[in-house]
């Protein structure tokens, strides 16, 4: 079995096991690339009836217009059902407050949002497409990890994960996130998008885009990013890796139009994929702190 | 390519982050951020060479304490090889994790310090691997350089060593013993003039090339993980068993029964999320469809009419319990068999191992950590076979009834 084929065996065994062991579970989907891989591989394990639970998205206001395309086009032509939750309302609302300043970003205010949806919709497992090898703090991620009622997530207590067998039997209140995709790495997921033909945002592909350089990042301008007057603003082809919001999403100088050129690029990348996610270096412990007070 | 998963483990201070951030770096598997992160805590911590370690030491609460506490997936590839290292804690009190890092491993990494030789963790850690069945054994003696890559004291821990697998190793099992020094990068990518005296390949050469084992059982076993029925005009009559073959395949015509009904039947089809096809084997998914209408619902299993499976309602079994609260006698949990589950009682225990001593002795209950045997009673019969003969079936997850944590695991005997 080639390890394509082996990934998509294991991530196709979990999902269905969420959908077997869960009474109501749902699809995080952001419209990136790891969820847009998660969404298919769900629709292969149902096959031929349509996938058995809704796609959330924590919308945070500030997305990239061509992610919501996608988004919006892949909900209408699967007949797969949508719940947005809005970071948006929940400003509005007071229950989270705005970040201010030139490195103001929604990222932080999505797991509010998130827990919140959560709550009203009584999700009891939330599927995710994290992968182990993005992040230190998700090398230690289970596949199924339990979280409390505040949506917390303690790595002292984590469920031992044992051979194939999965744990989600859990209490009244409490939730469980499950990372199918864990074991991919950025590259499987590149490979398994142009075997199985599947279509992505467009910013993953080389274009041009005005940006701007800051603390070595390439930023896109944008309404939501905060441009100071010595910022060196140009256009130049770019792509993106990863597809964030618009405020804390750097671009890649890159020509790369192609999917076998984005492949190829990738495989020989010098840096690696959340080093452009400026949510991640705002300190050593960011993804980490972040997962404790329940974010993805 | 192949992926391999490989577990590691060691004692405190033996230099195992050490190890895996060298294999990662040389291999090129850390990114030029990821580098400089390492190049700015080395100095910082005053150290004039790069701090390896802290490629994987993720926490917080690790990096505070300078240990690692959880078990973390850890990706490198060669132009060979893609591997997968579950590096497990080397503390007495994370057993639990060392099992739980092991259980997906094909082969196992066990380092020691050149300096201590062959410790209580090292027979620990070798006693493990036994329980799990692991085929594929690297003695990796770390740290040659503080004994002057000193062939005599390698040969010493390897005598060790042996005495210890002779004892207690299981049979089949391939032991490779190789001195390295991850700090120095010795006998790590490349054979080392520092020991030239070693015949053995460099460490990366020996884990391109360990044979990965599969499951050779051929009893027929798939479970069913859930009834997929559109809900469409045109398929109102599709019903399809999706899940996962345990072990064994299966062929469209097979004869086969559903257990625990009895229900005969016949594959009128299977597929592959949606398209057909002839035969599905041991780890792959499927969807069965049957010649009649027969009721399976998950949990439940279909299994080939020739296969010799037990289907009883009480077992015997090895277990290491991993949560606080006792194991004992008259308790109560929930069993997981892959996707089967059932209650179960303890009916008895009959022994401990004593860790140090790799003994077995007298006790009425097992704690965190502890490793022993005994008989359950189950509510429902499950299907099951000995861990030895298949593992597939014949390892199992004790869930506890009121927190619902994995309470531990275990390994079923021969009947």
């Amino acid at each position: 079995m080639s390890i394509l084929k082996q990934l998509e065996e294991e991530s196709i065994y979990i999902i269905r096991e969420v959908a077997g062991q869960f009474n109501n579970p749902c699809l995080l989907f952001s419209g990136g690339k790891d969820s847009i891989t998660l969404l298919h591989l769900a629709q292969k394990a149902f096959a031929p009836a349509s996938i058995p639970f809704p796609l959330v998205h924590i919308d945070t206001g500030h997305n990239f217009p061509e992610t919501i395309a996608l988004r919006d086009k892949l909900v209408a032509e699967h007949d797969l059902r949508l719940i947005i939750g809005s970071v948006q309302d929940d400003i509005n609302a007071g229950n989270v407050i705005e970040e201010k300043g030139k490195h103001a970003s929604r990222n932080s205010l999505q797991t509010t949002t998130l827990l919140n949806t959560i709550e009203s919709y009584k999700f009891d497992a939330c599927m995710g497409g994290a992968r182990r090898d993005e992040e230190k703090a998700r090398a230690k991620e289970r596949v199924f990890s339990v979280r409390d009622d505040f949506g917390q997530w303690n790595e002292k207590l984590q469920r031992p994960e044992l051979f194939d067998m999965l744990n989600g039997m859990i209490q009244n209140g409490e939730n469980v996130r499950v990372f199918p995709i864990s074991n991919w790495t950025e590259l499987d997921v590149w490979d398994y998008i142009r075997q199985e033909k599947l279509e992505i945002p467009t910013i993953y592909y080389a274009h041009e885009r005005e940006v701007f350089l800051r603390d070595n990042q390439w930023m896109p301008v944008s309404k939501y990013v905060q441009v100071e007057d010595n910022d060196k603003r140009q256009v130049t082809s770019v792509r993106f890796r990863t597809v964030g919001d618009m405020s804390c999403t750097a671009a890649v100088l890159s020509e790369a139009t192609a999917l076998d050129d984005i492949i190829e690029e990738i495989g020989g990348s010098k840096f690696s994929e959340r080093g452009a996610r400026m949510d991640d270096r705002r300190s050593e412990a960011a993804m980490e702190e972040r997962k404790k007070v329940g974010y993805f | 390519m192949e992926l391999i998963k490989i577990a590691t483990a060691g004692s405190v201070d033996d230099g195992k982050s050490t190890l895996i951030g060298r294999l990662l770096y040389e291999t090129g598997s850390l990114k030029t951020d990821q580098i400089q992160h390492i190049e700015e805590k080395s100095t910082a911590r005053g150290f004039g060479y790069l701090d390896l370690s802290l490629a994987t030491d993720g926490l917080l609460t690790e990096r505070e304490q300078g240990i690692t506490i959880d078990v973390s997936h850890i990706f490198f590839s060669t132009p060979k090889r893609r591997f997968i290292i579950a590096d497990s804690p080397g503390h007495v009190e994370y057993t639990r994790n060392m099992v739980t890092g092991t259980s997906n491993a094909q082969a196992s990494i066990i380092l020691i310090d050149a300096r201590k030789g062959v410790i209580e963790q090292t027979k620990r850690h070798f006693f493990i691997t036994q329980l799990l069945g692991i085929k594929q054994i690297i003695f990796a003696v770390n740290k040659m350089d503080l004994v002057d890559y000193n062939e005599a004291i390698f040969n010493e821990i390897k005598s060790a060593l042996l005495i210890l697998t002779e004892k207690h190793g299981k049979e089949g099992v391939n032991y490779y013993f190789t001195p390295v020094s991850a700090l120095h990068n010795e006998n790590i990518i490349d054979a080392s003039e520092k020991l030239h005296w070693h015949k053995g390949a460099p460490l990366l050469s020996l884990i391109e090339s360990l044979p990965i084992e599969t499951n050779k059982a051929h009893d027929g076993a798939f479970q069913i993980q859930y009834v997929i029925r559109p809900k469409r005009e045109e398929l109102h009559d599709y019903r399809g068993f999706a899940g996962n073959v345990r072990s064994g395949s299966f062929t469209v015509g097979d004869p086969i029964n559903i257990h625990p009904t009895g229900r005969k039947s016949i594959i009128k089809r299977i597929e592959k999320y949606g398209n057909p096809v002839d035969k599905i084997t041991a780890g792959e998914n499927g969807t069965i469809l049957l010649v009649d209408e027969i009721d399976a619902s998950r949990g439940d299993s279909i299994l080939n009419q020739q296969a010799n499976i037990n289907k009883g309602k009480s077992l015997s079994a090895t277990f290491c319990w991993m949560q606080d609260s006792p194991l004992a006698v008259g308790n109560k949990y929930w069993l997981q068999q892959g996707v089967q589950r059932s209650l179960v009682k303890v009916k008895s225990l009959r022994s401990k191992i004593d860790l140090q001593a790799l003994e077995h002795q007298q006790t009425n209950q097992l704690e965190l950590n502890d490793i022993g045997k005994g008989a359950l009673a189950l509510a429902q019969p499950i299907i099951s076979k000995s861990y030895a003969d298949n593992p597939a079936l014949g390892a199992f997850i004790l869930i506890d009834p009121q927190t619902f944590n994995t309470a531990g695991v275990g390994f079923i005997e021969k009947a």
